[in-house]
């Protein structure tokens, strides 16, 4: 199959990859762009290891094919950190110890980052809600979410 | 995991794109938000030739909802009806299922007229080519023989569990079906046919579960004004949070004083499609009261047939749309 040649904006610098029709978004991340850090668990929609934002709606990187990212523009776990300077949300996971094996927590990053984008001041269950599409086999979620909402009540400045 | 079949992906950004795609390609899959086609693509479930990304088409994207009434395009994404001020405002049934379906990345993806042909489910075939080879491929895909009613006779009862139609059914919504030629509109209700015939002349195969013909797709879904009905849909899952339905019932009612005086009831996740339930306008007239519940009772023990395509048995699904429906009617009568 002749290959696509896509443009498009990644964590705010531009890219451009060639990607056959049945490469996903995520196999063009890890692989065209090596940007590993999002990760592929199921591959069907179920786990969300795979997150990321395109033009600020986060969807799955793996049910998304290469070439429907033409002229988006896609953020992913890698554009999180300001440099050395972790993001709240990247510190309280550390701080509530809310990863084990941290397959999962790319996802549940970039994810949790586009709930308190929309909603600065979540509940608990809004937060559970949101990341219900994230799976974690190790944490039992209770850290996860206590990090969720202690970072979000640290970046309204609480 | 396996790799996607070789296809050639085709991606017109208006209508008229999108008939000369057709016509070029007749056995091309459209391709909505791609959350159930790409995963059954992923499962050697479907392999076709041919996308057509339906997502960049201007046309299909425009949602109007007002109180004179909701139009919106196939290609136009849950998240945005559930959130949209207008769908809210008037046609809560709509809103509260789209906020149902999948997570928050599926509605973000997922398309109007994707929810709306979602292909029917069953435990024998959302699996994967490795699950279903070694559980002998059931007739669906390339068996012979159904493993859910093996005495089927060739019929599948694979369950349409999509939220959005019953919503819409219950408004009386009609499908707007284009094709190269033109156009044509048809009820909401009749764009699935079940196991019945596209001709409707006795059974078929269930394999194809839409009244669309061979090029035809989904342009927009259309509701009149509604005025004073009240309207809400829930469903059971298995995760509260994210999930098909067990069971997802829609209701719009009015009331006038203390009558309920108009009732419709679609349920989804049971039968071979989305059932408005016939019958609903002989329990009018008159009080909320017992003679309405028993009635409701047998309209769902009648008309809802579920089969075991779930881990849930048959019967625990028809009771779980008919407790759905008496918790439904009872809230939205009681404002
Ligand atoms: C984890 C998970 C949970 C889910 N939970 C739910 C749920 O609770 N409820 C639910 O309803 N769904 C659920 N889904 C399924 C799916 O996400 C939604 O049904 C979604 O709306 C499908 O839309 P789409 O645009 O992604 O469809 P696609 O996958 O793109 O397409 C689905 C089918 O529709 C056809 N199609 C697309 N557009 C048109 C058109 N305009 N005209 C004719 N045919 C068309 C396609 O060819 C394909 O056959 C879930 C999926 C996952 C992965
Ligand atoms: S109902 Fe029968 S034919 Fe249809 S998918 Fe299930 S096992 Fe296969
Ligand atoms: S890898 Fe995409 S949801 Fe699991
Ligand atoms: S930390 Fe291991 S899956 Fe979440």
């Amino acid at each position: 199959m002749a290959k696509h040649h896509i443009a498009a904006v990644v964590n705010g610098d531009p890219v451009e990859f060639l990607c056959e029709p049945g490469d996903t978004l995520l196999d063009v991340l890890r692989d065209a762009l090596g940007l590993t850090g999002t990760k592929e668990g199921c591959s069907t929609g179920d786990c969300g290891a795979c997150s990321v934002t395109v033009d600020g709606r986060l969807v799955c990187a793996c049910l998304m094919l290469g070439v429907e990212a033409a002229g988006t523009s896609i953020g992913t776990i890698e554009g999180m950190a300001n440099g050395e300077e972790l993001h709240p949300l990247q510190r309280k996971f550390l701080e509530h110890a809310a990863l084990q094996c941290g397959i999962c927590t790319p996802g549940f990053l970039v994810a949790a980052k586009s709930l308190l984008e929309r909603s600065p001041d979540p509940t608990e269950t809004e937060v559970r809600y949101w990341l219900a599409g994230n799976l974690c086999r190790c944490t039992g979620y209770d850290k996860i979410v206590r990090a969720v909402l202690d970072a979000a009540a640290e970046m309204r400045g609480a | 995991m396996e790799a996607l079949c070789e296809f050639q992906v085709l991606s017109p950004t208006s209508l008229a794109g999108v008939l000369e795609a057709r016509t070029a390609h007749p056995q091309a899959q459209l391709l909505g938000g791609g959350t159930d086609l790409v995963v059954n693509i992923r499962r050697g479930i479907v392999a076709p030739a041919v996308l057509i990304d339906m997502t960049g088409v201007a046309e299909l994207r425009a949602i109007r909802a007002d109180a004179q009434g909701l139009e919106i395009g196939a290609s136009v994404r849950l998240a945005e009806v559930a959130q949209h001020p207008g769908v809210v405002a008037h046609y809560p049934v709509v809103a509260e299922a789209a906020a149902s379906i999948a997570g928050p990345t599926h509605r973000n993806m997922g398309t109007v007229g994707g929810n709306l042909c979602l292909d029917t489910r069953c435990i024998f075939y959302n699996q994967s080519q490795w699950w279903r080879s070694a559980n002998n491929h059931c007739l669906k895909t390339t068996g012979e023989i159904c493993h859910v009613a093996p005495k089927s006779r060739g019929v599948c009862f694979a369950t349409f569990s999509g939220d959005l139609a019953p919503a819409l059914m219950t408004l009386d919504a009609e499908v707007d079906i284009q094709h190269a030629a033109g156009k044509r509109t048809l009820p909401l209700r009749d764009l699935y046919i079940g196991h019945a015939r596209h001709d409707g002349s006795g059974q078929g195969d269930g394999k194809h579960y839409l009244a669309l013909q061979p090029g035809e797709f989904i342009a927009a879904v259309r509701v009149t004004s509604t005025p004073g009905l009240r309207s809400g849909y829930d469903k059971i899952r298995i995760r509260r949070s994210i999930e098909y339905p067990v069971a997802g019932v829609a209701v719009a009612l009015r009331r006038v004083g203390d009558t309920l005086a108009h009732l419709r009831v679609a349920v989804t996740g049971t039968n071979p499609r989305p059932v408005l339930l016939e019958g609903t306008e002989a329990l009018c007239g008159g009080a909320l009261d017992a003679r309405v519940f028993k009635g409701l009772d047998e309209l769902v023990r009648d008309q809802i047939m579920s089969m075991k395509t779930t881990f849930t048995p048959g019967h625990y699904r028809r009771r779980v749309a008919g407790v759905l429906a008496r918790r439904l009617v009872q809230r939205l009568f009681a404002g």
